[in-house]
């Protein structure tokens, strides 16, 4: 089985976040947590990327583009919530066009709470995604489709209609 | 004697992906402690060319993978007359042709941002282009031979009576290599204006064999630089290798400390430099020998 674990490239989507999250993404391409050790590289093609990695709420502008984004990815593909409203809708959530967490429009495998999530929060949510990323990979070589993403995906769209 | 060009080049198709990833993973640990951190492993280019071969192959068109194939195929083919000795024109014309399946493979997705980048791409081919024509002339004013073969043979080596060529030349070499300040086609950074430029519309498997056919042309280009040291005496390969090695790392420099510039401005210095630079030379060249 082919470890794929070592280079998981992620695409960063900004929701309607405060930005908080968005700063401490970046922060960890830095020197001083240098992401880019594990071989993560920030890339800004849903295409290539592996791991989609969201902060922010969603509000009924960004979920089409959300779910867009989601789909352009190609399999095996990780999504990562980073900050609080990412997973939940934090304090925007009862505004009236908050929709709520990520997981309102695709599955959503790692949730990274705080407000703001910090670095260290952030890497080690991507390296649990790394396991999932390597899961999926595996499952998708046996010819097993992704049964609890696609199951995800039919909730999500059922919500939709 | 053929058989020795043959082994050249079957070690240049078989090999070449193994030092080109191996130079970029270099480059890129070096990038990193440039920037003061501790930096991917130095075999992460091949980790990344694994995952990118094992994705669910995605494409925009089905052309598209036509056109990658065809664009790495004129890639292999390019560095492969070359080791076999055959005439460098033709190699940096078979080059052009690469790059025209690699322009296609972006247009045909209907992408603004791929067109953007493809569009760019070609701006970076009339920035690079008159140099490249006149390092071939230089060599051959030098040599009297466009072959490879014939440029590799004399007693002095080609950068004593071409020093301001082999300026033009690493001048364009980081146009050729997508490094900054003229990676304006596409980015291997997130920085990028246009998402990905000419490479936003590729998908995974696709972009695994850019990746290759990238490799290809960087042992291909620094090939290129080889040729103007190495002579007719053995050691001077290996002065070939130090040379490669020193402009590799200037080249990572320059892109570690310049920002990106507009097309025009990219294409006034380098045929600037082009006319300054490599066609004094030749005009003294062509005075003296002449």
């Amino acid at each position: 089985m082919y470890k794929i674990t070592r280079s998981p490239w992620v695409m960063h989507y900004d929701g309607s976040s405060c930005n908080g999250c968005d700063i401490e993404v970046l922060a960890c391409l830095t020197p001083v947590y240098d992401a880019e050790r594990f071989g993560i590289i920030n890339t800004g093609d849903p295409l290539q990327a592996d791991i989609l990695l969201i902060t922010g709420g969603i509000n009924t502008q960004n979920a089409p583009v959300v779910k867009q984004l989601y789909d352009q990815m190609a399999d095996p593909k990780v999504v990562v919530a980073v900050g609080v409203c990412a997973c939940t809708g934090g304090v925007f959530k009862d505004c009236y066009n908050i929709l709520g967490g990520a997981d309102q429009v695709i599955p959503v495998d790692v949730y990274v709470p705080g407000c703001a999530a910090r670095p260290q929060a952030i890497i080690d949510g991507i390296v649990k995604g790394i396991g999932v990323f390597q899961e999926r990979l595996e499952k998708m070589e046996k010819g097993e489709s992704l049964t609890d993403n696609k199951k995800a995906e039919e909730t999500a769209e059922s919500e939709d209609k | 004697m053929i058989s020795g060009k043959l082994i050249s080049a079957i070690c240049y198709v078989l090999f070449a992906p193994l030092i080109g990833g191996l130079i970029d993973g270099i480059g890129r640990k070096i990038s990193a402690r440039m920037q003061r951190r501790v930096g991917p492993p130095l075999l992460q280019p091949f980790y990344d060319l694994g995952k990118l071969l094992h994705k669910d192959p995605v494409h925009v068109a089905p052309s598209q993978n036509f056109f990658m194939m065809s664009y790495l195929f004129f890639i292999v083919m390019t560095g492969g007359m070359m080791f076999l000795g055959m005439d460098i024109l033709m190699c940096m014309f078979v080059l052009s042709t690469a790059v025209m399946f690699l322009y296609f493979a972006a247009v045909v997705t209907g992408s603004h941002y791929s067109a953007i980048g493809a569009s760019r791409e070609l701006l970076q081919m009339v920035a690079y282009e008159p140099c490249v024509l006149l390092t071939c002339v230089a060599f051959y004013l030098v040599r009297g031979s466009f072959e490879t073969a014939e440029i590799i043979k004399g007693d002095v080596s080609p950068i004593v009576y071409l020093p301001g060529v082999f300026v033009a030349f690493i001048f364009i070499l980081t146009i050729k290599m997508r490094k900054s300040p003229f990676d304006i086609s596409t980015s291997h950074h997130p920085n990028q204006e246009i998402v990905k430029g000419i490479t936003s519309e590729i998908g995974s498997r696709n972009f695994g064999i850019y990746t290759l056919a990238e490799w290809y042309e960087t042992v291909f280009l620094l090939g290129m630089v080889a040729l103007f040291i190495i002579n007719s005496n053995p050691w001077s390969i290996l002065a070939a290798v130090v040379v490669i090695a020193l402009v590799y790392f200037l080249e990572i420099l320059i892109d570690n400390t310049s920002a990106r510039v507009k097309s025009d401005v990219m294409i006034k210095v380098s045929w600037a430099v082009t006319l300054v630079a490599a066609g004094f030379n030749i005009l003294v060249l062509i005075f003296f020998l002449g």
